[in-house]
């Protein structure tokens, strides 16, 4: 009995405001994030695609690097380790740059490999009918591959948003972090309030992936 | 430039947590391995509320944050860090490895199931002498990229205390006081990992691509 009525005491007006108070730091850090490092990424995705020596080079390894390391050293790092060298900046800031490297790498590499999947044809015919190659990448490959890599973005973006959680170690008040909050209260809150975020977070990312598989199904 | 001593002088701890976060992932990935392969079945069997049950599983747990889960099984259950967040991890990855198997079982051609069975194999023995080692092929790649995610995310047993190579990264800070330096070790012990197991998955990819 006291376990349901832990449910009825967590599930308040006021916690629910609180909570989305808290979802809404997610949704915009998470956003804010996509959008840079689809900037950040695209630029690095078309630089590895075109091949340029000791560029192209370089960002692999850089690319490399960041992907194969835990997003959470990065946040970390970035919150952490970076105003040893000068370079502070407050939670916001510094959650939305390590959120924005870690996924720059990510994207580069859903560019990269959308870019790569467009026949070899494409660029020959492009060429052939005058085009430089900057302008066959720009009206030719790009807008092709550009549709292909919508449904990788999404479910990239469903990993931007599931892994904002990551920045309650740097105290972001998130959905996490306010969930935290409440259930610091009391004990028997755990539970209530954890299925609550869980189903939060699950609806969005639910509704999100039900979109990627939508624009899959409409491309194949 | 780099303060090798911080890595001389702490390399205990770092080696400490290093074999921990390999443990925590190895342990994981057998038991979502298992875990995953129960689900992918379950997903597939001629049985609708059955099938029901493996979707939601996958569909709830990849939708929601794997810190989320890791907190829950530390806060919710009676469990130390370590055990708490191989369990969150087990959990969490299952559902991914789960969608893996589940692929690589679709791959194998029908007929293969119905000659099977008409040759009076029950569907479970179908399933375990047929069509799963069929299906490995496909799925040891995906896998190889779970276990690279595995030893990533293994990063959370830090926030429990888990013991793991992140959570000494900060105990070493904590003594340091020289954070830079300090986790820039910690990535490079990372890295150990999983670059060689990136360049093992990229190989297998390959080689699946020209089998195919």
């Amino acid at each position: 009995m006291d376990f349901f009525a832990s449910f009825v005491e967590v599930y308040t007006l006021d916690h629910f405001k609180f909570l989305l108070e808290g979802f809404w730091v997610t949704l915009k850090v998470a956003a804010i994030s996509i959008v840079l490092s689809f900037i950040i990424g695209g630029i690095i995705g078309v630089l590895r695609y075109a091949k340029i020596p000791v560029v192209s080079h370089i960002l692999a390894v850089i690319v490399e690097t960041i992907r194969n390391l835990p997003l959470l050293l990065i946040i970390f790092f970035t919150y952490f380790a970076l105003p040893e060298i000068g370079i502070e900046m407050e939670i916001t800031t510094a959650a939305i740059a390590a959120l924005t490297v870690f996924e720059s790498a990510m994207l580069a590499e859903i560019i990269r490999s959308g870019l790569n999947s467009i026949e070899k044809g494409q660029i020959e015919a492009g060429r052939s009918s005058g085009l430089n190659y900057v302008q066959t990448l720009r009206y030719i490959v790009l807008p092709q591959a550009l549709r292909r890599m919508v449904p990788p973005i999404v479910s990239q973006f469903i990993s931007l948003l599931k892994d904002t959680s990551l920045a309650v170690v740097i105290a972001l008040p998130d959905l996490l972090h306010n969930g935290q909050i409440i259930y610091a209260q009391k004990g028997s809150y755990v539970i209530p309030v954890f299925v609550l975020i869980a189903f939060m977070y699950f609806i969005v990312n639910y509704a999100l992936s039900l979109i990627a598989r939508r624009l899959e199904l409409k491309q194949s | 430039m780099l303060d090798f001593s911080i890595l001389t002088d702490n390399i205990d701890s770092y080696i400490e947590g290093f074999k921990i976060t390999i443990y925590a992932s190895l342990i994981s990935l057998l038991c979502s391995f298992i875990l995953g392969t129960i689900i992918a079945v379950m997903r597939i069997a001629p049985l609708k509320p059955i099938n029901w049950l493996g979707t939601a599983y996958v569909e709830f747990i990849r939708n929601i944050p794997v810190l989320v889960i890791v907190f829950f099984t530390y806060l919710a259950g009676n469990f130390g860090g370590m055990t708490a967040g191989t369990i969150g991890l087990t959990i969490y990855t299952a559902a991914f490895i789960a969608e893996a198997i589940r692929a690589g079982i679709m791959s194998v051609p029908k007929g293969q199931m119905e000659a099977a069975r008409s040759s009076g194999l029950s569907y479970g023995q179908a399933m375990r002498l047929i069509i799963l080692p069929q299906a490995i092929k496909i799925v040891i790649p995906p896998l190889g990229n779970q276990f690279i995610n595995l030893v990533k995310n293994s990063s959370l047993l830090a926030v429990v205390a888990g013991g793991d190579l992140m959570y000494h990264g900060d105990l070493v800070n904590s003594k340091t006081f020289s954070p830079f330096d300090t986790y820039i070790f910690v990535g490079l012990f990372y890295l150990i990992l999983t670059i060689p197991l990136s360049f093992g998955v990229g190989y297998l990819e390959k080689r699946l691509a020209r089998s195919n």
